[in-house]
């Protein structure tokens, strides 16, 4: 199916499937090569007998500043959560600045303090940067870019490979999710005051760090940022000969994230998250991994919510909380606030 | 009981699934005339624990797919003004006019903002005296007393530069239109939001006139399952009613301040459905009081012709004649992210949630 647009719309950075028709149809089109075509989260290969990780992303929100973080801090975090998802270990960042004039130098301190203390904290540092200034219009307020490089330390844990995947193999999420983007959502509407969650924005480096140094039975990994869950599950369900059943009451959402989302019109499977890492695990593998995941404070909420099943293939089904069967499709579009 | 997890509950859900199923033995065709609802049975997969006697069509609840294709090129056309800026809801962007869709006409550089309400619109107008703010009011009894508020705020602060372009539309000629072209229709899930406003008492005519039996239902599975086994109930009793399942929500007077409000503002007009027409007194415009805050009476905005797409059966899907997968274009030329009938647009209209929750085929 393809979906035609004659420019560039808001909907193709939304994370959903007319992002992946731009990404296929233009980008990969034309840079296309062996490793770039793998379309994972950081790109894998080898310099001299060693495996690295390499990957980018650019950061753009509005507001810049949101409950439980900012775009300084969205942007370490996601670009350390490519590397970890690949299984490797950050090394170094770059960040790129592009900022709009008349931005307050205040803000703009306080987003680059923020960046340090976060890299800090994850054991990465700024190896290179670049800042450029544009006329007022032309951006809005501060757009940064961070490119990551991640080392594989330990030579006997295999890479992560969606080929592997199987039947019967588990899914497991490191916690609650939709907490980062209905707090965007709720700082944009003004609306921060009434809620009791914040953006769990994070590096998971904290979380997995040490987890990555042995085999645990992980098979693969992709932090479920834009286009939610659902998105996430169903791109890594395309072209593979399974299918994966995820149950709705084990997924883990917040009461508050539920009821502002159910108020608004969205469905926080297809929310935004920073600090949530979706993990397939071998079958038999998943009680061990989920415990290790439990006793950090960024996986307390861990949970098993569906398994790789040989039915429905390249489709993920949602068994409902009522006990019905529906289809889980990938983000369309932007998720848009309802009418009533 | 806990309103999230209570209304959601497996174990009710099941045994309201087994009275159902032994009840109807015979076929049953009920129509849900809400977007939410729509969305809300395919989320949960309600039809997969139904029997298979028990049919569950999508009428013209969803605002968005109703609206048509005229006043899109309107809005758009206003948006090309010099200094106006139109406000909308986010459901409306994507739906294509004869002449594109908001979105698109936002990408091309014209002025349109999302807004979570019209008092945001009213609030934007007051911040911004230079710019003229229009705000497309579409939606039933549920959203047209917003509007109504939204003029009257306007008026009492004098806020001169904020108007409304209305396609606001009432729910009952509609569902008297559905029947009155002879379709099979056992029973209508009323819609729960509308009914909190308008009360009962708009949907007694249906009864009376035509036998078919109402319930107004709530949101949640359970909400949804408990107004199905109402239905079947009054079907095999052979006594149609106007009967309120939302009672948590639904007083049978509605919400008297609200109406009142809406009939301050507004008066019934004749109005452009999708897929059923023009509908007698089924549209709300704003009386000659307020006609400074009419953006028909504001601006002078071309008229556009009122058309279907070829080969689109968005008509035949909001009568309950079709189903979506019945349409050539479905799941191929109309996605969500394309939507070519008005039915694909919104996350409640019937195409785009078959799209979401019953798959492509």
């Amino acid at each position: 199916m393809k979906e035609k647009t004659d420019s560039i719309l808001l909907s193709h950075g939304s994370g959903g499937s007319l992002m992946h028709e731009l990404v296929r149809d233009v980008f990969i089109k034309h840079f296309d090569n062996a490793i770039l075509g793998l379309e994972n989260d950081a790109a894998v290969f080898k310099a001299s007998n060693s495996n690295i990780a390499f990957t980018t992303d650019s950061f753009v929100v509005d507001p810049v500043f949101f409950p439980g973080g900012d775009i300084g801090k969205l942007a370490i975090c996601g670009t350390i959560n490519d590397l970890v998802a690949v299984g490797a270990k950050p090394y170094c960042l770059s960040a790129g600045f592009i900022l709009e004039e008349g931005f307050p130098l205040k803000e703009l301190e306080r987003i680059v303090a923020n960046m340090a203390t976060i890299a800090k904290l994850a054991g990465v540092f700024i190896a290179a940067g670049d800042t450029k200034v544009v006329e007022k219009g032309k951006c809005d307020k501060i757009f940064i870019n961070t490119s990551g490089i991640g080392v594989f330390p330990e030579a006997n844990v295999p890479l992560f490979s969606k080929k592997t995947i199987k039947p019967g193999d588990q899914i497991i999420i490191n916690g609650f999710l939709g907490d980062h983007g209905m707090a965007v959502i709720a700082a944009r509407n003004e609306l921060e005051h009434a809620i009791s969650f914040q953006s769990d924005c994070a590096p998971l480096n904290l979380l997995l760090g040490e987890l990555l140094k042995v085999d645990l039975g992980i098979k693969f990994m992709r932090d479920p940022t834009r286009g939610g869950l659902a998105t996430t599950l169903c791109e890594i369900c395309e072209g593979l000969d399974i299918g994966i059943k995820i149950f709705e009451d084990k997924v883990p959402v917040r009461a508050s994230v539920q009821g502002l989302c159910d108020l608004l019109g969205f469905d926080p499977l297809y929310v935004a998250n920073e600090g949530k890492m979706l993990i397939v695990a071998k079958k038999g593998s998943e009680q061990n991994l989920l415990s290790k995941l439990r006793k950090n404070p960024l996986g307390r909420n861990a949970a098993i919510i569906g398994e790789v099943i040989s039915e429905n293939k390249g489709l993920v089904t949602l068994q409902t909380s009522i006990g019905g069967t529906r289809i889980v499709n990938m983000l369309s579009g932007e998720q848009l606030p309802r009418i009533c | 009981m806990n309103w999230l997890e209570g209304y959601r509950s497996r174990e009710l859900c099941e045994a309201l699934a087994m009275e159902i199923c032994r009840l109807a033995t015979r076929p049953m065709r009920f129509m849900e005339v809400c977007g939410g609802h729509t969305r809300a049975i395919r989320k949960f997969g309600i039809p997969s624990l139904l029997p298979e006697t028990i049919s569950l069509l999508s009428g013209p609840g969803c605002p968005v797919c109703v609206t048509g294709r005229a006043f899109i090129d309107q809005a758009i056309s206003l948006s090309s003004q010099e200094d106006t800026e139109v406000c909308t809801f986010g459901d409306l962007i994507r739906v294509n006019g004869n002449h594109g869709s908001l979105e698109k006409a936002r990408a091309e550089g014209k002025q349109i903002r999302i807004v979570l309400s019209s008092l945001d619109a009213v609030e934007h107008a007051k911040r911004n005296p230079e710019k003229k703010i229009v705000f497309l009011g579409i939606g039933f009894e549920t959203t047209a007393p917003g509007t109504a508020a939204a003029i009257l705020k306007a008026s009492r602060d004098g806020i001169g530069n904020f108007s409304v372009l209305s396609a606001h539309k009432l729910m009952p000629p509609a569902m008297e239109g559905i029947i009155s072209e002879g379709i099979p229709i056992d029973g209508y899930i009323c819609p729960g939001h509308v009914s909190t406003i308008t009360g009962t008492r708009m949907y007694q005519p249906i009864v009376e006139n035509f036998k078919i039996g109402c319930v107004i239902s709530g949101f949640e599975p359970l909400d949804l399952m408990h107004s199905i086994l109402m239905l079947i109930r009054q079907v095999l009793n052979d006594k149609p009613k106007v009967e309120i399942q939302y009672a948590r929500a639904v007083k049978p007077m509605g919400n008297p301040e609200a109406q009142r409000m809406m009939y301050e503002v507004f008066e019934t007009a004749d109005e452009w459905w999708r897929g059923l027409g023009f509908l007698k007194n089924s549209g709300l415009k704003p009386k000659h009081k307020y006609y400074e805050f009419d953006a028909r009476k504001v601006f002078d905005i071309p008229t556009f012709k009122e058309t279907d797409p070829k080969g689109c059966i968005c008509g035949e899907i909001l009568k309950g004649l079709k189903t979506p997968h019945q349409c050539k274009l479905f799941a191929r030329t109309c996605t969500p992210v394309n939507p070519v009938g008005a039915c694909m647009v919104s996350t409640e209209g019937a195409c785009q949630t078959w799209f979401n929750y019953e798959g492509k085929n």
